[in-house]
């Protein structure tokens, strides 16, 4: 190969790095796997069946669980590079910052997705939630728009705490605030696609959690390479 | 305003002068650290006294010369303090700290990055007393002491993550990167609040229309319009003089020179 990658070829391959390590020692996804269902099963037992519909409360779990889980995958994903100083060959290599970022982000958002994977069904079984086909595929909609705002933010914040001293206690002070926007779209479209209500109201939210992906991936990008010394 | 000799530093350096520099430049050192010690004395200059008489001033008018309104009561009376407290929170405080943002990440200049950690503080603190009147006004209005409004939840948000800025810079020590970090930071709240602000409006909300800037006349009696602007005002006043205040101490703490400038010489 000759001269530098291009910016996506560059974030394909850091991407696929950390992809090859997280698939060799899977420690980061299993703890989140278990995370997930522990969680949903705490809040099975948090609630009175005969009080409240499991209807109204599935939404509401699903996503706190779904951003909780979220940040336990971020976390890692710069303090991998601590060791040894890894982070540096990053920033040495004839690549773009932004491909740094990005190749960081597309990894993350594989996990997310990946943890997602656990989360619905687990939420869906607990709950005894009556989807149809044509649901899941709406939830699965939702989820993927949800999860590339989330980890665009999210991977941005973890490159910048990762470096301070409270380092992963300050990653949610961060990045909570920024998830209130998606988890309200997401558990409002995931609300009106349970109740059987036509799509045009889940639209709605679709379209806030396009446009926060939209600003955020590109405000994210742009920022990191700020947050490094030049 | 006297201003230490040796004001700004590349932030790459991390520190003062260093042991190298002897003889006239400890001498200017010298004068500069009892100048600033001399400020330290008395951060709050005249114009800060003057903003509390006016604010003093402005509330003893709401309590005793402003008419009581016809539907809401006595309780409206919040009304004069709550909405310049936000206008002043969001349109100054706020405003300016984006912009100093957005400016030190272009010129890296320290003194930006001061201008927005400063108004960051004193912005916190108005939004602090926007939250704390808002449910107390809320309670006899709407009758309920908090709701999911766009509004409130915009604001409660905004407080968080400012909160969340100020503790960021506590837990980085280089300079030039906790400066780099609270600025992304503020530009990325920059872009949050109208997510927020529109995500929660599709809710619902309950804050009402605008009042007073509306194209139509401001449907306020002049007694209370007049109440009303010398709030802005006091209140405007008060957060040019924290903010001069403060940025005083961030520059006196910044150089170092507070502790005799210990710290700037990494001793």
């Amino acid at each position: 190969m000759t001269g530098p990658p291009g910016i996506l070829a560059a974030a394909w391959t850091i991407a696929r790095k950390d992809l090859t390590v997280e698939l060799r020692t899977r420690a980061a996804f299993l703890s989140a796997a278990v995370f997930t269902v522990l969680a949903a099963a705490i809040f099975l037992y948090t609630w009175d069946p005969t009080a409240v519909a499991a209807l109204d409360l599935a939404p509401g779990v699903l996503w706190v669980i779904f951003t909780f889980a979220g940040l336990l995958g971020l976390n890692r994903s710069f303090a991998a590079e601590l060791a040894d100083r890894a982070i540096d060959g990053l920033l040495i290599a004839p690549i773009r910052r932004e491909a740094v970022f990005l190749g960081k982000a597309f990894a993350n958002l594989i996990f997310v997705l990946g943890v997602q994977l656990v989360a619905i069904p687990t939420v869906v079984l607990f709950y005894n939630l009556p989807l149809g086909w044509g649901a899941i595929a709406a939830i699965a909609g939702i989820a993927v728009a949800a999860s590339i705002g989330l980890v665009a933010v999210g991977t941005l914040f973890s490159a910048m705490t990762v470096n301070t001293r409270l380092a992963e206690l300050l990653l949610p002070v961060l990045a909570l605030p920024f998830f209130l926007p998606i988890v309200t779209a997401g558990a409002q479209a995931t609300v009106l696609v349970i109740d059987g209500r036509p799509l045009t109201g889940a639209l709605d939210w679709m379209r806030v959690l396009v446009a926060f992906d939209l600003v955020f991936v590109l405000a994210c990008a742009v920022a990191y390479p700020f947050t490094i010394e030049t | 305003m006297a201003m230490p000799a040796h004001t700004e530093r590349s932030p790459t350096d991390g520190g003062a002068g260093g042991p190298a520099q002897a003889g006239t430049a400890r001498e200017t050192d010298d004068a500069a650290r009892a100048a600033a010690l001399a400020q330290l004395a008395r951060p709050y200059g005249l114009l800060f006294w003057v903003a509390v008489a006016a604010v003093i001033a402005t509330l003893v008018r709401i309590a005793f010369f402003t008419p009581i309104e016809a539907s809401q009561g006595p309780a409206q009376k919040i009304f004069y303090i709550h909405v310049p407290a936000a206008v002043t929170a969001l349109y100054l405080a706020f405003a300016l700290m984006a912009v100093a943002s957005v400016l030190y990440l272009w010129l890296r200049d320290p003194k930006l990055d001061r201008v927005a950690s400063t108004s960051a503080e004193v912005g916190l603190a108005f939004t602090t007393v926007v939250l704390v009147t808002g449910p107390l006004w809320a309670k006899p209005v709407w009758g309920t002491w908090w709701s999911g409004d766009a509004r409130l939840t915009s604001t409660l948000f905004l407080w968080l993550i400012i909160l969340g800025y100020l503790i960021l810079r506590q837990a980085v020590d280089d300079r030039a990167q906790r400066a780099r970090y609270s600025a992304v930071l503020a530009i990325l709240a920059g872009l949050l609040i109208p997510f927020i602000h529109l995500s929660v409006y599709l809710f619902r909300t309950l804050h009402p229309r605008p009042i007073v800037l509306k194209p139509s006349a401001p449907s306020l009696p002049p007694e209370m319009l007049t109440t009303l602007l010398m709030s802005f005002a006091s209140f405007a006043l008060l957060f040019v003089a924290l903010l001069l205040a403060r940025y005083r101490l961030a520059t006196i703490a910044d150089e170092g020179l507070a502790d005799g400038g210990a710290a700037a010489r990494g001793a």
